[in-house]
């Protein structure tokens, strides 16, 4: 499924904006996104399996708030970092 | 020819300043990771080619980069420093961001310590690819106890800082926590007990505790490793490892400017020698230069008497300060003294502090300085 990268988060997947990676749930799909983009989960994703602060995860625009959301191979993941900085 | 160099961290990326023996003339590189909130930055003493830096941007996670060439090229982590998963239906730690990086004992090639916000260790073996958690701390049932949990702490979050090593043994360790106070592990990290007698706390109900003190930097010198400095929140300390009691020795310091500060260096070759940065710890705790005029303060007596070193630097109105990285010393035989400020400038004393000059201006906010020396 197609995952929309946020621009912070591009230097790990070669500047590309979106990216294809698969999972039954947004757990899994993550790992497998890591496989490919190693790092990359750590910095959204904290050693507790929580969604880090200033990162939105939408699945066809609907915001998760947990890992455990199941996924389709059709559905749209879009990964945002919240507006906030200084 | 020989380099010397120091490793910037600052808020928005880290910096490169090099130099030759002379010492006249600065060049600055970078920004590396333009963006990123730099912690620390520092090289191995022990092959004076492997670089770590502690990073976190504001929006994505903690981690720590890498490099094996003097800073020219950097890969991150495999494994960046996390505490362990707790178990189901209890709260874990989270790593905030990577505070502090110290390269470990001379025997041991590659490890490294780290410490975080909040309070936790953890233990590299291969030069900071991988980092494993220090359970005898990091998950000792007294750990919330010695750290006061999650509201003590600085206002940018409580911190571990200060990891020192004994270079006559590798078992032999300390830490400094923001707040918990210094402890003391003999087994490389199994166990650890509080070093806290003498010190003042006196923010705490009980003055006389045996931890929760607020350590700024506490320092070993390693031609005396008995002998700790320690720049505290309640004033400037010294300790003599056998009597195990920290005397306060910023009593001497003149009683307008106080003994609260941030950073404190050692002489690379003289345990006598210390210098510190105060600033203002009144009131509501300003944290600026005292007055507005910058000072650094030396003692070549282990604090017996202090000596004001300003020459060169503000007369007045520099409202800025120097964090407790943010100042470090190179091993030249007029040894070099440099600090960093919040306001984004660096100055050196090629003098050991009798005279300064401003070698860089505007760079962001610094938060850590760490001279090393290369011979290509």
């Amino acid at each position: 499924m197609k995952i929309f990268r946020p621009s912070p988060l591009r230097s790990y997947t070669l500047e590309k904006s979106a990216v294809e990676a698969t999972g039954k749930d947004l757990d899994m799909l993550l790992n497998n996104l890591d496989q490919k983009y190693p790092g990359i989960r750590f910095r959204m994703i904290d050693e507790q399996d929580q969604i880090r602060t200033h990162i939105k995860i939408f699945v066809n625009r609907e915001q998760a708030t947990s890992l455990s959301v199941r996924l389709d191979a059709k559905d749209e993941v879009l990964i945002i970092c919240a507006l906030s900085g200084g | 020819v020989k380099k010397i160099q120091i490793f910037v961290g600052t808020r928005k990326g880290a910096f490169v300043l090099r130099t030759d023996g002379t010492r006249r003339k600065w060049e600055v590189s970078g920004p590396i990771f333009l963006g990123n909130i730099v912690h620390h930055v520092i090289m191995d003493p022990r092959d004076g080619k492997n670089v770590l830096m502690a990073a976190r941007t504001g929006h994505l996670g903690p981690t720590v980069f890498r490099s094996s060439d003097h800073g020219k090229s950097w890969k991150e982590a495999a494994k960046p420093p996390a505490f362990p998963k707790a178990k189901e239906g209890e709260r874990g730690l989270v790593v905030d961001h990577v505070f502090w990086l110290t390269p470990g004992h001379s025997s041991e090639r590659g490890v490294w310590y780290a410490g975080t916000s909040p309070q936790g260790i953890f233990r590299s073996e291969d030069h900071g690819n991988t980092w494993a958690s220090v359970s005898g701390f990091n998950e000792n049932p007294m750990r919330e106890k010695w750290t006061g949990g999650q509201q003590d702490g600085t206002p940018d979050g409580p911190k571990m800082h200060s990891i020192l090593v004994d270079p006559r043994d590798p078992y032999h360790l300390y830490l400094g926590m923001s707040s918990g106070g210094v402890f003391e592990s003999m087994d490389q990290g199994k166990s650890w007990s509080p070093l806290n007698r003498g010190c003042e706390a006196n923010f705490l109900p009980n003055p006389d505790a045996e931890f929760g003190h607020d350590p700024h930097c506490v320092r070993l010198h390693p031609m005396m490793p008995d002998r700790l400095y320690q720049q505290n929140h309640c004033g400037i300390y010294k300790m003599e490892r056998t009597e195990g009691r920290w005397e306060r020795i910023g009593k001497n310091m003149p009683k307008k400017v106080g003994d609260i500060g941030f950073p404190l260096v050692l002489h690379p070759r003289d345990p006598q020698t210390v210098w510190v940065f105060p600033m203002d710890g009144t009131m509501v705790w300003p944290r600026t230069s005292p007055d507005g005029k910058p000072a650094v303060f030396r003692t070549n007596n282990a604090g017996k008497t202090w000596k004001r070193q300003d020459q060169g630097l503000p007369e007045k109105n520099a409202w800025w300060t120097v964090k407790r990285q943010s100042m470090t010393v190179d091993h030249e035989k007029n040894v070099g003294v440099y600090f960093g400020t919040t306001a984004g400038e660096i100055w050196g004393s090629r003098d050991e502090g009798e005279s300064w000059r401003c070698l860089v201006r505007n760079l962001p906010h610094i938060y850590s300085l760490e001279a090393a020396v290369t011979h290509p």
